[in-house]
């Protein structure tokens, strides 16, 4: 009977392979975002809105995760944004060695901001590294202002936090300013930005925070 | 539902670091997880026997040793267990803090014959 010291990280070989593709996408001068969500929060319309005020400014590709289907790349093509859909067949997140050959068959050299929509899920996806450089939680207003309570693995990993969906504020009682509260005690480095995919509300100011992290090629 | 992949990551590095010391049979994996890592114990378990049979590691037991959730106040540093709902520091009051325990998620050790 012996015992063996190992401390060798769960993830490490997706961490591996993450760093790889992180560091294609530097030489590529692309700039990936991690979009996290909930099912039904709005990231394909979060999408679709930053597409269309990115367009003339920052040539956008996207890689589309789901467990299944291709509705939501068929979405995003009818933009005319090169885009790959990624089923993982039932599985609750993309990882790395997924994400490898999604970025294989996107034109790199033509894209200066990559959306990386990740499974419906607001538990699994969180801090798993795909080779982005960037993540973000898409929070919407029928979910409820308690998120950050209930999945602080996820809004303490991110970036900045989307409130998509403010339209409805009027029709529910959704507290933004506890809800700021929550994720600056979390995060305080998490940007967070409220806007409505239905109204465009609010998109300028996310927009223009992703534009300015995309270099000039 | 990662807990498939998350099972076969630790049978291959378990089998690994067993291999490379010339055992000839391993018993157990200790495994640190914190808190607000997320994997399910029984599952890792459950995925464990099914993948295991022809290895090495075949039979062995996995154990979990859970690290809660610590935050260190950023306002007066006090460090605390944010409990359930309550992510408020005991002492001042002010809302979160930095996460300094919680996060790990690694193999420790292997038990070996």
């Amino acid at each position: 009977m012996a015992r063996i010291k190992i401390i060798e990280q769960v993830t490490r070989a997706n961490d591996q392979i993450a760093a790889q593709n992180r560091q294609w996408l530097d030489e590529q001068k692309v700039v990936a975002v991690n979009l996290m969500a909930s099912p039904g929060a709005g990231k394909t319309s979060v999408v679709m809105r930053t597409i269309e005020a990115l367009r003339g400014r920052a040539r956008i590709g996207a890689i589309e995760g789901d467990t299944a289907s291709q509705v939501d790349a068929e979405r995003v093509a009818t933009t005319g944004v090169p885009v790959v859909q990624i089923n993982t067949g039932g599985g609750c997140r993309l990882d790395a060695n997924m994400v490898r050959p999604a970025l294989e068959q996107l034109p790199l050299d033509e894209i200066d901001l990559l959306l990386i929509e990740n499974v419906g899920n607001l538990v699994c996806p969180a801090g798993l590294a795909l080779g982005e450089h960037v993540n973000v939680v898409i929070a919407s207003i029928p979910e409820g202002d308690d998120k950050p309570y209930k999945y602080p693995g996820m809004f303490l990993v991110v970036d900045a936090v989307v409130i998509n969906k403010i339209d409805l504020l009027p029709y529910l009682d959704f507290d933004v300013p506890a809800f700021r509260e929550l994720v600056a005690g979390l995060n305080p480095k998490a940007r967070i930005f409220e806007v409505s995919c239905k109204t465009g509300e609010g998109i300028g100011e996310w927009t223009e925070w992703l534009a300015g992290m995309c270099p000039r090629k | 539902m990662h807990e498939l992949a998350i099972t076969k990551e630790i049978l291959r590095i378990a089998v690994k670091h067993a291999e490379r010391a010339g055992a000839e049979r391993m018993t157990d994996i200790n495994i640190t997880i914190g808190d607000l890592s997320s994997a399910v114990d029984d599952s890792v378990q459950f995925y464990f026997d099914f993948l295991s049979p022809g290895t090495i590691a075949e039979g062995a037991r996995l154990h979990f040793r859970r690290v809660a959730a610590r935050l260190r106040c950023r306002e007066c540093g006090t460090e605390f267990e944010p409990l359930g709902v309550d992510w408020r520091c005991p002492h001042c009051r002010s809302q979160g803090g930095e996460v300094i325990a919680g996060r790990e998620f690694y193999i420790e050790s292997i038990e070996v014959e």
